[in-house]
């Protein structure tokens, strides 16, 4: 089934175009991962698909409502790039907070602790953790609520490798659940963890399909190769 | 909007406040040092003392949450937590209001510390009721507040917001009343007095401080700070956007 539904989708950012002309089905039940250079598009089209972003021209459905509709705020989570969490509040006081928000019971909140590893830090300042615990702290937040689709922009930034391969098969499980997943990247090798891949350039999405595709198109040995050589031929 | 979020967010706020101790003691702290400071100015003029205190007490908190709101809510903006907020179920009323009741709560207590300092301790004397000083002190913070939320989307940086205090406030004081009676100064600068709502602030407190009766002039005084407050938090609501470029 169809979870996103984006058409002719045209966005200007700065002055330029960000997104142009840019079409992309997002089925559900799979883990889609976002992959292109940094300044391709991908945050933007993110921020499109939660209803933040200003948009020029196209429409971008989500669960069969515009994006940004009230009635999927509650069925949609995002995470920027940056941890967007309160740094001056504990980790369970910011979890606290938001599941206040979205009016869900308080265990969900041990369970979004448990599911991100930070049982340890829970009771910690976010101002005194790591870069990866806040983080993995801003990713507990979009858990809470258990959406039905998850925008996760590069969630696994400078974690390790350990913790990162749990985080995949929590998005793996959420995605077998029944959950969209759609999870930016830069690390190719994170490509291969994903269901699907978009391959993003300049604003405009160069491939759409399942990672051994991918490489079965393009005769390539790895990923990193299989973009190499799409980009090369577009 | 739910009474949930709204109070979710202003128990927020406060554990923010909470966890930095330092802030809330200058909040409660400088003013009280500044009208221990005022009465030694004033050592030997006692009317002068009471002219300037009463009115004062009701201005600091103002003058405070103004501060205080205009960078909390920068950082809002600045770290993506407003725009994580509006993405989820909650109505930009229920940010607004949280952040009123925060700082309303903020403002009742430095209020009960200074005026307990100025009461007690500095024998500073109001002709009218003290409850009604306090009561007003409450309100103008809310007025703080919400000029604070409005004028937070006009900054970038922290640097920034910190200077529209001297910006939007000091003109502010310097034409209300408290320092020179607005018959007394150029009509330019008065009919530019009858436009800034500290203006009907000070001069609420200054009726309740020299004991005149709260008639009718009372009453539109407390409309216009109301009033004032409500037009911020409503241009402050508009600056709340849920999509941005």
């Amino acid at each position: 089934m169809t979870a996103i539904t984006i058409r002719g989708l045209y966005v200007r950012r700065g002055g330029k175009l960000a997104l142009s002309h840019l079409d992309a089905d997002i089925e559900s039940g799979r883990v889609t991962g976002l992959l292109g250079p940094s300044g391709s598009g991908k945050t933007t089209l993110m921020r499109a698909i939660v209803g933040v972003q200003v948009i020029e021209r196209g429409s971008v459905r989500v669960l069969g409502d515009p994006a940004g509709s009230p009635q999927l705020r509650r069925r949609v989570a995002y995470i920027t790039q940056a941890p967007s969490v309160y740094q001056d509040l504990t980790v369970r006081e910011n979890l606290r907070y938001f599941a206040r928000i979205l009016d869900v019971p308080p265990q969900r909140i041990d369970e979004a602790i448990e599911t991100v590893d930070l049982g340890e830090e829970s009771d910690r300042v976010v101002n005194g953790l790591s870069g990866g615990e806040r983080a993995r702290a801003s990713l507990a937040t979009a858990l809470l609520g258990e959406p039905e689709v998850l925008v996760l922009d590069e969630p696994t930034v400078g974690l390790d490798p350990v913790l990162r391969r749990d985080l995949w098969s929590t998005f793996k499980r959420l995605a077998e659940d029944g959950a969209t997943l759609l999870v930016s990247s830069h690390v190719m090798d994170e490509a291969d963890r994903c269901d699907e891949l978009l391959l993003m350039r300049q604003g405009r999405i160069l491939e759409h399909a399942t990672p051994a595709d991918v490489l079965r198109q393009t005769d390539a040995q790895d990923l990193d190769e299989a973009f190499l050589r799409l980009i090369e031929g577009a | 909007m739910t009474g949930g979020a709204t109070g979710a967010t202003a128990l927020r706020v406060l554990t923010q406040l909470r966890r930095d101790p330092r802030t809330i003691a200058l909040i409660v702290g400088v003013p009280t040092l500044l009208v221990i400071l005022l009465r030694f100015v004033f050592d030997d003029q006692d009317l002068v003392f009471y002219r300037i205190g009463g009115p004062l007490l009701g201005i600091f908190p103002f003058i405070s949450m103004f501060v205080v709101t205009t960078v909390t809510m920068l950082r809002e903006r600045i770290t993506g937590t407003l725009e994580r907020l509006m993405t989820l179920p909650l109505a930009k009323l229920d940010i607004l209001l949280g952040y009123a009741v925060a700082f309303a709560l903020l403002a009742v207590v430095q209020v009960t510390v200074v005026s307990v300092a100025a009461f007690g301790l500095l024998d500073l004397r109001v002709e009218g009721s003290k409850i009604v000083v306090v009561a007003l002190a409450v309100t103008n913070a809310t007025l703080g507040m919400a000029l604070g939320l409005f004028v937070s989307a006009f900054a970038r940086t922290e640097f920034q917001a910190v200077q529209f205090m001297p910006a939007i406030v000091f003109p502010q004081i310097l034409l209300c009343g408290l320092i020179v009676a607005r018959e007394d100064m150029a009509r330019v600068l008065e009919l530019i007095s009858d436009v800034l709502p500290l203006t009907y602030a000070y001069d609420a407190l200054a009726r309740v401080t020299t004991g005149e009766p709260l008639d009718g002039r009372f009453v539109l005084d407390l409309a216009v700070i109301v009033g004032a407050a409500l037009l911020a938090l409503v241009l402050g609501a508009l600056t709340l956007r849920r999509r941005t470029p």
